[in-house]
């Protein structure tokens, strides 16, 4: 058998059909998911990801399109990270040297060493450890929280066509609403506590994900379902071996977005009230005209949301191994 | 020449559909008849559009006829049935599964050991000359293979007809007649008794032992031709034969595809 030669077998499958079977890894994924990266809100996934789906383009592409659009041309692996690490060098220098030759005082931007300066004194003064680790469980028991309940309610939505469309108006108004806004109201209700801040880190991360499950649950390949009703599968067997597997790239991309959301949410929580936390720091700090504290506690935000990502992604590429990694 | 009993009969069978307008009924075939028996390898052809797919569908018991019946076995057909396994052009596999689990799939619906599961699975592995592969995934293996491998999932049900559904028409040519001697060879070798659904006059006249003519929607069957030709076991023979290209001919008059491309 001259198909079988695995090496033309392999070198042929990453790109044509091997997302035939499964149109969610693939292409139409890309093209559905609103990518966190391209700082598209995830809430507009309802609208994006209805029209965006299985758009055929890619795949029509032929052997090797799909790897050479992520390489730039004539730039090695090493350089474009050199590349990367030498903005960021200029970019620090910069800040520590131009604001001061402009005459722009320090409590107005702070050079890099202030934000060091600062950061040492809050390590040692403001307990900034208790901080961190407040603002840290709460965003990811929120994530944790809020991702289960979206994933859950996105399956118990998309198993059951009428109550989807009875509440669709409802979950699309909701997912519209600011959901930060609704803070104020969770502090009144709960007073100042950390509740308030996890509600609203569970709310906002809810609705990425019950809105990426719920749309995968919906475009599972009928030809898959029908095989399994062919093979005389139940509907509960149907769910757990075919959609449950088949929405995971979905689910995967709410969770990327759900992960930063997760760090907006604690944050507003903590701005609006409470006594600790990372947001907490950037209102005392306002409030004492401490910019370098305000910039310290936006930069550990950033790495706390950064680090929650990460771990997304990490978990995703474990999950989705069996997807070749130019469609992904 | 002794009749061997019909595993599958189709008797007068009707299927309309809802046209898309809402009102006026689409009928998709129209007192469709005829029988495959037992070890018998029947293609369907037919223009686009004609119902070949809705005679799948109705044999798979994933839609029910207007008027008429379906008998598998002499057992009429009232919904998904495991004795029937069917193929698509899309190969269908779970692309989160190993090849193994994937060809184990049919069976998860039964009640069998894990144990006899895999084993089974590996047999029809093996028939299909895919067991190296057992433990890949489906994006590591080609389209060749990967119809091959779903050819194994599908047979390891065991079904007493196997419904093949244009499964090569996504295929390059020369894969497309490697995969056809492949699966001629698997077919002959343990005298499945198959019903292939294609478009291709050249492949229903060297894969089959009768050809079914389908006429335009509402589709009718217009001719039975029985394919009176050796090698039913390897398409390459027959399609160097002379003959071949004769059953072709006559098929091409049949389904008056002279006069439309004028």
């Amino acid at each position: 058998m001259t198909s079988s030669d695995p090496v033309t077998a392999v070198q042929r499958s990453g790109t044509r059909n091997a997302h035939d079977a499964a149109p969610h890894p693939g292409p139409s994924l890309r093209s559905g998911r609103p990518s966190p990266r391209d700082g598209v809100p995830a809430t507009q996934g309802v609208a994006g990801s209805l029209s965006g789906e299985r758009v055929p383009s890619r795949d029509s592409g032929e052997a090797g399109e799909g790897q050479s659009v992520l390489v730039v041309p004539g730039a090695s692996r090493s350089s474009i990270l050199l590349g990367s690490l030498g903005f960021g060098v200029v970019f620090l220098l910069a800040w520590q040297l131009v604001p001061p030759a402009l005459g722009v005082p320090s409590y107005i931007i702070p050079t890099v060493t202030d934000l060091a300066r600062e950061f040492a004194r809050m390590a040692a003064r403001e307990n900034l450890a208790v901080h961190v680790f407040s603002t840290v469980t709460v965003a990811i028991a929120g994530f944790i929280i809020g991702s289960l309940l979206g994933a859950a309610m996105g399956y118990v939505l998309g198993m059951s066509v009428l109550i989807e469309k009875v509440l669709s108006p409802y979950i699309l108004g909701l997912q519209i609403a600011p959901k930060v806004a609704f803070a104020p109201l969770f502090i009144m209700w709960l007073g100042y506590n950390s509740w308030p801040k996890l509600v609203v880190t569970i709310l906002v991360v809810f609705f990425p994900i019950l809105v990426n499950v719920l749309q995968s649950m919906k475009t599972v390949d009928r030809d898959l379902i029908n095989l399994a009703r062919a093979y005389s599968m139940s509907r509960m067997q149907i769910f757990w071996k075919i959609e449950v597997p088949a929405s995971m790239p979905a689910l995967m991309a709410g969770l990327r977005i759900g992960a930063t959301l997760a760090v907006i949410g604690v944050t507003v929580g903590e701005l609006v009230g409470g006594n600790t936390g990372l947001g907490y720091l950037i209102t005392f700090g306002e409030g004492q005209a401490n910019t370098a504290m305000v910039f310290d506690a936006i930069v550990l935000l950033t790495a706390i949301g950064i680090v929650l990502y990460g771990a997304v992604a990490v978990m995703e590429a474990r999950v989705l191994h069996y997807i070749p990694r130019a469609l992904r | 020449m002794l009749k061997t009993a019909s595993v599958l009969d189709l008797i007068g069978v009707t299927k309309r559909f809802i046209a898309p307008d809402g009102v006026s009924p689409l009928v998709a075939i129209e007192r469709v008849s005829f029988e495959v028996r037992s070890g018998e390898f029947v293609a369907v052809v037919g223009p686009s559009g004609c119902g070949k797919s809705t005679i799948l569908n109705l044999v798979a018991g994933l839609d029910r006829p207007n008027e008429g019946r379906i008998l598998l076995n002499q057992v009429p057909v009232t919904g998904p049935n495991p004795t029937v396994g069917f193929m698509l052009q899309k190969d269908l596999l779970l692309p989160w599964r190993k090849i193994v689990h994937n060809v184990e799939f049919g069976l998860e619906a039964r009640s069998i050991s894990r144990a006899e599961r895999r084993e089974r699975a590996l047999r029809e592995l093996q028939r299909c000359r895919l067991q190296e592969f057992a433990e890949s995934y489906p994006y590591q293996l080609s389209g060749g293979m990967r119809q091959r491998a779903a050819l194994a999932r599908t047979l390891a049900i065991e079904p007493a007809i196997v419904l093949l559904d244009e499964p090569f028409s996504a295929l390059d040519a020369q894969t497309k007649l490697i995969l056809q001697k492949s699966f001629a060879q698997t077919i002959a070798s343990s005298a499945i008794t198959t019903l292939l659904i294609t478009h291709d006059l050249m492949e229903a006249v060297i894969m089959s032992d009768r050809i079914l003519v389908m006429s335009e929607r509402p589709g009718r069957i217009v001719e039975e031709i029985p394919v009176d030709l050796p090698d039913r076991d390897n398409p390459m023979a027959r399609i160097s034969a002379a003959r071949s290209r004769e059953y072709v001919d006559h098929l091409l008059g049949s389904l008056h595809l002279q006069d439309k491309a004028a």
